[in-house]
């Protein structure tokens, strides 16, 4: 396995906020890899000490085969960010947006305009090429903020909450290009705040929390963490009216049934029982809201429904 | 046997070839600062409304102060050569103000993250606005001076004298100008960016620009009397109507490039400084 972005013991602080406080990570090549962490968390600063716009105050971070504090033109030339705000010139159109790109990429006239004309083609934006980027919608405006990140095909490419915004169909289809992405080979670095995200698109989790790296793995190791199945009480819609985390032995489930019948709520008409797996939320939750301590993180994820 | 056919018997026909990984490469030359001049030209291009604004303020400006106030100025019709070089640099001002909103506008959107994370001059952004800028105004000067000439300009200037005008003025846009790009590195958001920069369009009218600097009372005398704008406009004039040149060209050629050099330099020193800014 190559390692694509490799940390140790990163540090950042600003003034008086301490962002992130030993932060090690590895991320394999060619995997997509997701840091998951509420608003604040440091993501955007993580992310921004990977792509050279943010020196650490200490640690050592390599992307890509170079080092981001000696060589950071090295790691420049090896990666592509879509940071969290959109990176597009909104007066140009489009196409003149890509290839503007493509030049100050180092690509020629025409290497430039046939590049773009591909990335166009592949991100269904040729209808509205020779349009200014102002009448996009948000998820075009995404789209192309993602192509312009694909005019040279680099090795690591950092998305910033790409969704962030997005409605459920542009989500879709950005989770789609992403994948492709993937596919080809290059190696994805992406933040998000939402679980089914990290779910669907990343091949390993990270979960951001306080300053450090608090759980890594991929989505069903993390899951298996939280321990085994969660018992609901449903009603009569569907309805969630409670929930416990269980370990998933017999013992565990009774108990968690024997509290139902002690709430009012059990008896009402049409209220029923549930097993499910537990969700990355579970997880989220169980992982940011202090010490992993089963008793208690059963009482905080029952505490939610 | 081809080079192909070798290989696939090596790895087997359906190993799929994965493109390469590509380099992102430092543009060559200044190629940077010429794709994002151009960039720049076409943002100015684009936005009618500042470019109505730059051939409606110069005309409707001249207008305002040959046959408003020249009347009462100097009954004689003269003061039309006399405001010329006041309205240039006020109009000057105007333009090159909206540099500190593009300015503000690209390092508070992700643009500017996205040019750091290229092995290229970043800076190039600031260049392209600079000069766009500049080409921009000269543009309106020269809309000041047709519209001067219809309502009876007369300047007595030589060809040289022509050309040492035009180069002052571009040298006084390129002083202001980056002095305005800075004021946009230094503001937290675009519209903090407009605000400061308004400072900075009072000062003609606290200079020669519209009345001679002896017929102030005594303290504003003595600020307009030293301020920067008064040597350029006296230079300017001198060489255009031949009005008494004395050291103003030296001042005005110094003040210009001690303002490009603090601009740059506190430019600098703000972009390095902002990593990042949201
Ligand atoms: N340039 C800065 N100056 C001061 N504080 C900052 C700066 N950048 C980020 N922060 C603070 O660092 C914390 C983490 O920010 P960020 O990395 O953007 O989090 P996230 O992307 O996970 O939402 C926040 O509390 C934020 O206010
Ligand atoms: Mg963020």
């Amino acid at each position: 396995m190559t390692i694509a972005i490799e940390a140790h013991g990163i540090a950042k602080r600003f003034r008086r906020v301490e962002v992130l406080r030993d932060l090690d990570l590895a991320v394999a090549a060619g995997s997509v890899f997701g840091l998951l962490g509420p608003n604040g968390a440091g993501k955007t600063t993580t992310i921004d000490i990977f792509t050279t716009l943010v020196r650490p105050d200490a640690g050592t971070a390599v992307v890509a085969g170079a080092d981001v504090r000696r060589d950071p033109d090295g790691v420049r030339a090896r990666i592509s960010l879509t940071g969290q705000s959109a990176a597009v010139d909104q007066v140009l159109t489009g196409r003149e947006n890509l290839v503007m790109l493509a030049r100050l990429s180092g690509l020629g006239r025409r290497a430039g305009r046939a590049r773009a004309d591909e990335l166009l083609e592949r991100f269904d934006l040729a209808d509205a090429a020779a349009r200014p980027v102002s009448g996009y919608s948000g998820g075009m405006r995404r789209r192309l903020d993602l192509a312009l990140s694909l005019v040279v095909p680099t090795r690591v490419i950092f998305l910033d909450e790409p969704t962030t915004g997005l409605d459920t169909r542009s989500r879709g289809e950005l989770w789609r290009v992403v994948r492709e992405v993937a596919d080809a080979g290059a190696t994805v670095f992406l933040t998000t705040q939402y679980l089914e995200e990290a779910d669907r698109l990343a091949d390993r989790i990270a979960v951001l929390d306080r300053g450090r790296i608090a759980a890594e793995g991929t989505a069903s190791e993390l899951k298996a963490r939280v321990g085994g199945e969660v018992v609901q009480l449903l009603g009569p819609d569907d309805e969630v009216l409670a929930e416990r985390s269980t370990d998933g032995t017999v013992h565990g489930l009774r108990a968690a049934v024997d509290e139902f019948d002690r709430t009012a709520a059990s008896t009402a008409d049409g209220a029923r029982v549930a097993i499910r797996r537990p969700s990355l939320d579970d997880v989220f939750l169980a992982i940011t809201s202090g010490p992993a301590e089963p008793a208690r993180r059963a009482d905080l994820i029952g505490s939610k429904g | 046997m081809t080079m192909s056919t070798l290989i696939d018997a090596v790895t087997g026909p359906s190993a799929p070839a994965p493109a390469p990984p590509a380099l992102r490469m430092r543009p060559r030359g200044l190629t940077a600062e010429a794709v994002l001049i151009r960039r720049s030209i076409t943002h100015s291009l684009r936005d009618t409304e500042a470019l109505l604004m730059a051939v409606l303020l110069p005309t409707l400006l001249m207008l305002l102060f040959t046959f408003v106030f020249g009347g009462a100025l100097d009954p004689s019709g003269g003061y039309v050569d006399y405001v010329v070089p006041g309205i240039i640099l006020l109009c000057a001002g105007f333009g090159a103000s909206s540099t500190a909103l593009y300015v503000a506008r690209d390092m508070t959107t992700g643009i500017i993250d996205r040019f750091r994370t290229m092995p290229m001059r970043a800076s190039a952004v600031l260049t392209g606005h600079v000069v766009a800028s500049v080409l921009r105004n000269l543009f309106a000067t020269g809309v000041v001076i047709g519209v001067a000439l219809l309502v009876g300009f007369r300047p007595t200037a030589t060809p040289a004298e022509w050309l040492a005008a035009v180069a002052l003025i571009a040298l006084y846009i390129l002083a202001i100008t980056s002095l305005f790009a800075a004021i946009g590195l230094a503001a937290s958001s675009p519209d903090a960016a407009n605000a400061y920069g308004f400072i900075l369009l009072f000062l003609p009218y606290l200079s020669s620009a519209f009345v001679p600097v002896d017929t102030l009372p005594d303290w504003l005398a003595w600020f307009a009397e030293h301020q920067p704008i008064t040597p350029v406009i006296e230079a300017i004039r001198s060489l255009l109507t031949g009005t008494l040149m004395g050291d103003a060209a030296w001042w005005a050629v110094g003040w210009c490039v001690l303002f490009v050099a603090i601009a740059a330099v506190w430019g600098g020193r703000l972009f390095r400084r902002r990593a990042r800014r949201r």
